[in-house]
């Protein structure tokens, strides 16, 4: 049955509700299909949802790839749906309008697989928001037939248990191969004539490997309120769940066109992944343990990427993702390469994540070539030597001042740094620090520069401690505490008045970190906090204007009441050796052992060089999950492109005025 | 330590400057001017256009807008100015960009400029205002009841905070005709209204309907600028990119299909 689009519905509300453009799709380089694109039957249709608002939705990698990699497909058809707003959300309850696409304004609930990237746990109450306004059930146990299957990916779905009473299914790591076999398994089931309903596809699903399916997973837990432990509780089913990693980037040159929305978004850029994976081994990080081992994109392959993008968006800056983009093995070569390239075309080049050291500085420099030097960004996490030993971030004080020196002389004029607070072992003395480095940070740039015309920016962040990591046994901080000693920070930083003005001071509130902390390591007892905070109104945490703890901790109160368990339990507490942890049945490919060899280590302050270059330390990843370290250099280099961009000449049969 | 200046030689000269008038259709109505500026300059750049460009160490290619319908309404007369490095035929250049915004943002017309102001030669557009669910009879009674008002003041809320306008000042003649829809009756009211400062926009108008008549939409309306121009004695608006047309009938480089602006086509792709 053909499906009719909703954009007649929705048209009247537009005028009503803020920034109606994100709502009405016609992105650059977007795509709408024939619904029935290879017949009723034989068409697999997937709703891909980024559960945040457009402006930060639409730039996201992940679904920008996915939505490539599924359209190019002749038999799959895939669309885009993002969170509306509270004002649009009223209106569509009013007048009964249900979730829908951005690209055909197509109801999610008519897909065949909701596809949603988790990329962080504040965005869970929005899951629901979508859910429930697209008409699917918000218990994953209550739906039927006619309803998409719910999938969850992206760096939270390592950690699904809070949301798996709402999620039919998950997908662990790299998307793009796991989303094409899952269009052949529902392509099949639906050409069969949907055999066993959706029990059995969800079951097809889970044997074929990759895919789990909290439904087919018992969880039984000690009188004390831990976890006794997670079984499958079907046959076929298997213990645990392999994450999936992609191999060869070069094969995957993916966003090749890159959407170019309408509306301003958070990223006014395209962006080129260099490489996935980090194995720095920082231990507070979950993206670098999950993600192992490095695949790097060759650089000519990304050469032809950011020029092939160029054309297609006309976007004036490219970005360099990564986790620590200044680690590429020939990022050198691939600096000089296309700021010469792109020489005189007003295209600008960026790094986002930068790491402590020269020679990130003298990167810095060749991307603003003949571009504006304001501010760059460091990330040394911890203020003293010894907590950065804590977490492995292998920078001393003289490397960051050997950094900020280089940076000062070669005219940046501010430089952002970055730290978290709260990290195991911790005492004021770490954090005050901070101060401490700050203040010598202006006192060498004023020297550098010449002059008192420098700023220095302290960012801080409070640490949440995460699934697959080896911090993910340790107590996180109160938020109480946290504040109390940022307040010290903030009085050191200020006790020096002429140094402590060219200082800024960057940090928020504990609190949204503790209700992080929570859904990060919660298990499926937290299910139910979530549709209680959600129930009383909860919408778009990750902002602060939306955020309310009370609501969050009233939730909390009420939904876990009986359950011998509390918000603390799942933040503050430390966890044992032997505890059973919510995600033990989901495979990173890290060897728990070595996960606890290493947490241990930390304590200890023992460092851990990157098996990159300093030889494998049996993290387990590589042999558990049959992959390995892709590196270069290749010895490639890029040539200057002729016909870099369409130039648009007068046609030959109407040459107008003599040229000059 | 010395002032960073950018290397390389300075901007190349300006040799040209193309007019251009652009639509605004269907769902992309509801794209901002701030909007419209990013994907106006992406294309630019995917076109190719050899656009002359500003100095210093962020240059900007030069371009100038004149007005911009408000955010929601559509529009078939928008008008903006591009500097290039080249001379080129202003059709090449029309094709080429309309070819590289998204469908619904469409250049419709372009000349090469012949000196004069452009925003000089507009000072009154002509809005179309679709009214489904409205009888015309109720319509063309509002209609000359605030055309019998002497000033009606109406509010509207800014980001500066409540301003108050009189709707009924810049008004210069407004008449209501019947396109009734097979399931409802629908009013169309056309409206010539002069540029003041601050603008009187259509919705300006319909609230001074309600205030003085108790004209209320049950739907929202949708309006559309069909032109603009200079205001002329007998109430016609003329189009201004004739002049940069009329001094050189025959150049090259201008659209020879150009269509005259009054009774042009409507956006209806809803």
């Amino acid at each position: 049955m053909p499906i009719e689009s909703l954009f007649p519905r929705l048209e009247p509300l537009l005028p009503r509700v803020q920034k109606p453009i994100q709502y009405v799709g016609g992105e650059l380089n977007s795509t709408v299909k024939d619904w029935d694109v290879a017949g009723p039957d034989g068409t697999v249709r997937w709703a891909l949802m980024y559960p945040d608002a457009y402006e930060v939705g639409l730039p996201n990698q992940g679904v920008m790839i996915l939505y490539e990699v599924l359209n190019e497909r002749p038999d799959v058809l895939a669309e885009r749906t993002y969170s509306v707003w509270p004002d649009l959300e009223a209106l569509m309850r009013e007048y009964d309008v249900p979730q829908f696409t951005v690209d055909g304004h197509r109801p999610v609930g008519a897909f065949d697989v909701l596809g949603v990237s988790l990329p962080t746990e504040l965005g869970y109450t929005n899951l629901l928001t979508a859910l429930d306004l697209a008409g699917i059930p918000i218990l994953a146990a209550e739906r039927g037939d006619e309803h998409p299957i719910v999938l969850a990916g992206g760096h939270a779905a390592f950690n699904p248990e809070p949301v798996a009473d709402f999620i039919d299914a998950a997908v662990l790591g790299d998307g793009e191969q796991a989303v094409l076999e899952i269009s052949d398994l529902v392509g099949d089931w639906k050409q069969a004539g949907r055999p066993g309903g959706r029990a059995q596809l969800l079951l097809r699903l889970a044997r074929a490997g990759g895919v789990y399916v909290p439904r087919f997973y018992d969880v039984d837990y000690l009188p004390d309120g831990r976890i006794r432990r997670v079984a499958p509780n079907r046959s076929g089913v298997p213990f645990r769940v392999d994450k999936r990693t992609v191999s060869g980037l070069d094969d995957w040159p993916y966003p090749k066109t890159p959407l170019v929305p309408l509306a301003e978004t958070v990223h006014e850029r395209m962006s080129v992944e260099i490489f996935r994976g980090c194995t720095r081994g920082c231990r507070f990080c979950q993206a670098g343990m999950i993600t192992r081992p490095v695949r790097e994109r060759s650089i000519t392959g990304i050469g032809e990427m950011v020029a092939a993008g160029l054309v297609a968006s006309g976007y004036q800056e490219v970005g360099l993702l990564s986790l620590s983009s200044a680690d590429h093995s020939e990022i050198a070569e691939i600096a000089t390469g296309l700021a010469d390239r792109y020489a005189g075309t007003n295209t600008s080049l960026s790094l986002p994540s930068t790491r402590v050291d020269a020679f990130n500085v003298t990167l810095a420099n060749e991307f603003s070539r003949n571009g504006r030097r304001s501010g760059l960004t460091f990330a040394p996490e911890g203020g003293s030597e010894r907590i950065r030993q804590v977490i492995n971030k292998m920078v001393t004080k003289e490397d960051l001042i050997r950094t900020v020196t280089t940076a000062y002389g070669a005219g940046w004029r501010q430089v952002k740094l970055y730290f978290m607070c709260g990290l195991p072992t911790e005492t004021d003395a770490d954090v005050l620090e901070i101060a401490e480095l700050a203040m010598e940070v202006i006192r060498i740039g004023r020297q550098v520069a010449g002059t008192k015309d420098i700023r220095c920016t302290v960012s801080i962040g409070g640490f949440i401690p995460k699934p697959h990591t080896p911090f993910q046994w340790a107590p996180q901080l109160d938020h109480e505490a946290t504040d109390a000693r940022l307040r010290l920070l903030r009085e050191a930083i200020n006790s020096d008045r002429s140094l402590g003005r060219a200082i800024g001071f960057r940090y928020h509130d504990g609190r949204p970190g503790i209700v992080e902390g929570l859904l990060s390591r919660g298990d499926r007892r937290v299910g139910a906090v979530i549709r209680r905070a959600w129930e009383d109104g909860g919408r778009f945490d990750g902002w602060s204007e939306y955020f309310s703890f009370d609501r969050w901790m009233t939730a909390a109160e009420v939904a876990l009441a009986g359950a011998g368990v509390d918000v603390d339990w799942y933040t503050t507490r430390e966890r044992g050796e032997h505890e059973v942890l919510p995600w033990d049945h989901l495979d990173a490919g890290l060897d728990r052992r070595w996960l606890w060899a290493d947490w241990q280590e930390s304590l200890t302050g023992r460092e851990v060089d990157d098996c990159r270059w300093w030889g494998c330390y049996d993290c387990g990843v590589c042999p558990s999950q049959g992959t390995q370290i892709q590196i270069g250099p290749t010895g490639r280099t890029l040539l200057p492109l002729p016909g870099l961009r369409p130039v648009l000449a007068p046609p030959a049969a109407s040459a107008s005025a003599p040229v000059g | 330590m010395a002032k960073r200046t950018p290397d390389g030689p300075p901007p190349e000269p300006v040799v040209a400057r193309i007019r251009l008038r652009y639509a605004r259709r269907g769902r992309l109505r509801f794209t901002s001017h701030r909007d419209f500026a990013r994907a106006f300059e992406r294309a630019l750049r995917r076109a190719g256009v050899p656009m002359a460009l500003s100095a210093g160490f962020s240059p900007h290619p030069r371009i100038s807008y004149v007005g911009a319908a408000p955010t929601g309404m559509a529009s078939e007369a928008e008008y903006v100015e591009i500097a290039l490095t080249e001379r080129l035929d202003a059709e090449t250049v029309r094709a080429a960009v309309d070819a590289s915004l998204p469908p619904g943002l469409d250049v419709v017309d372009a000349v090469v400029a012949r000196g004069g102001s452009l925003p000089d030669r507009i000072d009154a557009s002509v809005w179309q205002i679709r009214l489904p669910g409205l009888e015309v009879d109720a319509v063309a009674a509002a209609v000359v009841t605030l055309l019998a008002a002497e000033s009606v003041p109406v509010q509207r809320l800014t980001k500066e905070g409540r301003r108050t306008v009189d709707a009924r000042a810049a008004i210069v003649s407004a008449t209501a005709r019947v396109d009734d829809l097979p399931d409802q009756p629908c009013a169309i009211l056309d409206v010539v209204v002069r540029h003041v400062t601050p603008a009187v926009r259509p919705d300006d108008i319909l609230t001074a309907l309600r205030t003085v008549a108790d004209l209320v939409p049950p739907v929202p309306p949708l309006a559309t600028r069909l032109a603009q121009g200079l205001l002329a004695e007998d109430g016609q608006i003329s189009d201004p990119l004739a002049p940069d047309r009329e001094r050189l009938p025959a150049a090259e480089g201008d659209a020879p299909d150009a269509a005259p602006l009054t009774g042009s086509a409507v956006a209806s792709d809803r």
